[in-house]
């Protein structure tokens, strides 16, 4: 019996090992066919705090976070207690715990089905190094009916650095694992096609970015960004690109409009903090018409927040966080998948456009891993044609139709150029005066706002009298909702915003055609996209507001519970 | 590249007018530039003049040169940027006391510790200008001239030499707005230089610091090769008056960023996507 999806929690002291065991275990499952999502949650302390590997093994690619756990496999329960409000359990749930440990009466109290499990023997038996989490492996390995020979090869694959008999030993465990036969009913969701990709959102934006022709990074560490910048550090050799890290997100900004100036594309990655701090010199991107990707990977905010978890709590800043009238663009990548096209997509749009662009990610679609059928691409955008440039009297800043200027490089023969964040004249001349200023305001909110952006703007699905919309990851929440509202007898449609800025307004006013109810969905405290639009356009229908603050997912269940409310009313 | 032509320091200049009061010591470091990108027949397209906020920080739009003028504090990072990114480039950095040594300070030891290949030209009044007049790290202890601290900021000065030696620049001249002639010689030698060179400029600003013209009275060559000892260089900047100009210290360090060991295949981006295939 198959069922449409399987829940499993694996919980640990950090440093035991959960991930990694939550990590083969998905990607065993995906070689058969299968898909699935793999939710990291960590707590701030590195080593001896606590995680946990979220998996989700599905039927298809909409990705949310489980809402329910069939199962639960402790590693240990050391402050498991912190996992409260993420890990759900109930009568249904099978807990698979090492012998004789305590379990916390939180977890007695629910009453699931206990199976007690000697792991640390059976792994120090199987090898005197064995170790518990690829004991753990081998017996969820088994109760899924996972090929072991698959798990072990996928392990020593991942332990390739490691020494011999370490590998040896976690070999070992998986297969002392798998050979237990457990009481315990599991009904994993039916397979699909291979050929599938397993990656997380943040390796998709490095690879989104690499493909678009990003050729500099300029990086300063921080949580949950890191990891886009380490698998790009790496992309980046390859590729003959170049990686500095900077003293601080003020350096890496700066670093990449020095770049950007030399004619690399560049790209920095950081997370609501390190915004802020690069906010002052995106301004200076937009008016020396330097173009560069920021990509932000959100969590847990104001100041240090929750900086392991989600939220989507950035779109304020990146929005209005500029001085001055700062036209420029906003993005945000609907799935993990999508992180590949909009990072495309976003690099593309400010190479053309000569401006700043601002990714909105967040740590949920991030630090996530899925298997996924393979990323759609961002085609190339076919570049305006270049004004003409008189030789030797070349005007950076010329005025023209589109509000694009042709761009020279140092090291072009006579088209020498001074970049200002000065407000100046077409030739870059710092001027003060009202009519220089007036006109380049206006030409760079030109090109924003006259370029043709096409259907990628939003993600738009479904029909009927209620529109969910969202931006980014909560966009596969609010698609589960619709959903589960069309089974019920109240149809849906969806509007995943993927371009926020410069909003869409005609696009969105005609997606919205015949729509008797707007619900705006964001995992926020603030409703910054609700607040938003509603400053942004006038709105023919009633407008409601969703918004949760993070770190616990938005819950499908709870948005089409939402949606009914208000439509009864 | 059109250099065919032997060029002279004035063809090293744009048509923008500088904004500096009459007297102003940059003038002099200006015109110092043009002669040694002249001396040195550098190609105008080839290099770019880098800038954060300040009056000194007005000059890469007087160069006829490419020029990027940023944001307060952050030329450097912006000219680090380039530099990486387009190593065929000269790339020079300039601006003043309180945008390199108080809101640049960290880019400022960074960058001599990253020792990119470029230089780097602090142009030290020992005040803000621009902002009529306010104490920077350089400005001495007692000076009660400005409003925001009448009574003299009361804090050590920063010794500039000295903390770009702890930082770990391989180069660190000084040269004075008074002896153009010697600067010329001394930025020529800078860009030269094959690693991130540090020239500290005494470029007085008569309008806030009329007393700074007595500097002429002070300065003084050192007039002995450099030093290539940092030991014996912390002696003499931790010691010396701030006032002795030339090369004062230089060593050969490897420069950052190192040649790429990696070898280049044509599908890298195949393979990289690649990797992700189950």
């Amino acid at each position: 019996m198959s069922s449409t999806h399987l829940s499993i929690a694996i919980t640990g002291a950090g440093g035991a090992g959960v991930i990694s065991c939550g990590e083969l275990l998905l990607q065993a499952w995906a070689r058969l066919g299968g898909r699935g999502l793999l939710r990291k949650a960590y707590g701030p302390q590195i080593r001896g705090g606590e995680s946990a590997a979220l998996l989700k093994l599905t039927e298809d690619e909409r990705y949310t976070a489980a809402d329910h756990y069939h199962l639960l496999v402790a590693l240990d329960w050391d402050n498991f207690s912190r996992f409260e409000d993420e890990i759900q359990l109930g009568p249904d749930t099978w807990v698979l715990c090492e012998t004789g440990a305590e379990i916390p009466a939180a977890v007695l109290a629910l009453q699931p089905h206990v199976l007690e499990v000697p792991m640390a023997e059976l792994a120090k038996s199987a090898h005197p190094d064995g170790r518990v989490n690829m004991l753990a492996l081998g017996l969820l390995g088994g109760l899924l009916g996972l090929p072991v020979d698959s798990l072990c090869q996928l392990a020593q694959q991942k332990l390739a650095r490691k020494a011999e008999a370490y590998q040896d030993a976690a070999v070992a465990s998986i297969r002392s694992g798998c050979a237990q036969s457990l009481d315990c009913e599991l009904h994993p969701p039916a397979l699909g096609d291979t050929g599938t990709w397993y990656l997380s959102g943040n390796q998709a934006a490095g690879l989104g970015a690499l493909e678009a022709g990003i050729r500099f990074v300029a990086a300063y560490p921080i949580t949950p960004a890191s990891d886009v910048l380490e698998w790009m550090a790496g992309g980046l050799e390859q590729v003959a690109g170049q990686l500095v890290q900077a003293e601080d997100e003020l350096a890496a900004i700066n670093m990449t409009i020095g770049a950007a100036f030399g004619g690399v594309p560049a790209f920095t990655a950081t997370s609501g903090p390190g915004l802020a701090l690069m906010s002052e010199s995106i301004g200076l991107a937009v008016a020396s018409e330097t173009p560069l990707t920021v990509f932000n990977v959100m969590r847990g905010g104001p100041s240090t927040g929750i900086p392991t978890k989600s939220e989507q709590s950035d779109l304020n800043i990146a929005l209005h966080g500029l001085h001055g009238d700062a036209p420029h663009l906003v993005l945000a990548p609907l799935d993990i998948a999508d992180c590949v096209f909009t990072t495309g997509w976003a690099v593309q749009l400010a190479q053309q456009l000569q401006t700043a662009a601002i990714v909105l990610s967040d740590q949920f679609i991030g630090q996530s891993t899925a298997v996924v059928s393979e990323p759609r691409r961002c085609a190339a955008i076919a570049s305006a044609p270049a004004e003409p440039s008189a030789g030797g009297d070349y005007l950076r800043y010329k005025l023209t139709d589109s509000g694009i200027s042709t761009v020279a490089s140092p090291g072009d023969v006579d088209q020498r150029f001074t970049a200002d964040g000065l407000e100046h004249n077409e030739k870059g001349t710092p001027s003060a005066k009202h009519s220089d200023h007036q006109q380049q305001l206006q030409k760079r909110q030109d090109k924003l706002e006259q370029f043709d952006y096409g259907e990628q703007w939003a993600a738009l699905s479904g029909s009927g009298p209620v529109a969910i919309v969202s931006f980014g990851s909560s966009s596969a929440a609010a698609a589960e909702a619709a959903v589960q509202l069309s089974a019920s007898g109240t149809p849906a449609r969806t509007i995943a915003l993927r371009l926020l800025a410069p909003l869409q307004t005609d696009a969105l006013a005609q997606a919205l055609a015949e729509c008797e109810r707007v619900v705006v969905v964001e995992q926020n405290h603030g409703a910054q996209l609700y607040r938003y639009l509603r400053g942004q356009m006038d709105f023919q229908q009633p407008l409601h507001s969703y918004a949760m603050a993070g770190p616990v997912p938005l819950n499908a269940k709870h948005i089409a519970q939402f949606v009914a409310e208000v439509s009864a009313v | 590249m059109n250099n065919a032509v032997q060029l002279k320091a004035k063809d090293y200049k744009s048509a923008v007018k500088p904004i500096w009061c009459p007297g102003c010591g940059h003038f002099s470091v200006f015109n110092a530039i043009t002669k040694a990108m002249a001396a040195l027949a550098i190609s105008k397209d080839d290099t770019v003049m880098i800038s954060g906020i300040g009056c000194s920080s007005r000059l890469p739009a007087y160069v006829d040169s490419y020029g990027f003028h940023g944001v307060h504090g952050r030329g450097l990072a912006i000219a680090q940027g380039l530099k990486v990114a387009r190593p065929d480039l000269t790339v020079m950095a300039m601006g003043g006391d309180g945008d390199g040594f108080s809101i640049g300070g960290n880019h400022f030891i960074h960058a001599c510790r990253r020792n990119v290949n470029m230089t780097y030209i602090a142009m030290d009044n020992e005040v803000y200008g621009m902002t009529k007049g306010q104490a920077s790290p350089t400005t001495p202890m007692d000076w009660d001239h400005s409003k925001l601290t009448p009574h003299g900021p009361g804090v050590r000065p920063f010794k500039p030499a000295a903390l770009a030696l702890a930082s770990g620049a391989p180069w660190i001249g000084r040269a004075y707005s008074g002896n153009p002639n010697q600067m010329a010689k001394l930025i020529a030698q800078a860009v030269e230089f094959e690693g991130f060179s540090f020239l500290h400029v005494m470029s007085q600003c008569i309008t806030f610091c009329p007393e700074q013209t007595d500097w002429k009275a002070i300065v003084h060559e050192r007039g002995e090769p450099a030093l290539t000892d940092a030991d014996e260089a912390a002696k003499l900047f931790l010691h010396e008056d701030g006032f002795q100009t030339g090369l004062l210290y230089s060593e050969r360090r490897a420069t950052w960023p190192p040649e790429s060991a990696v070898p280049q295949s044509e599908d890298a981006l195949g393979q990289l996507a690649a990797s992700f295939r189950v």
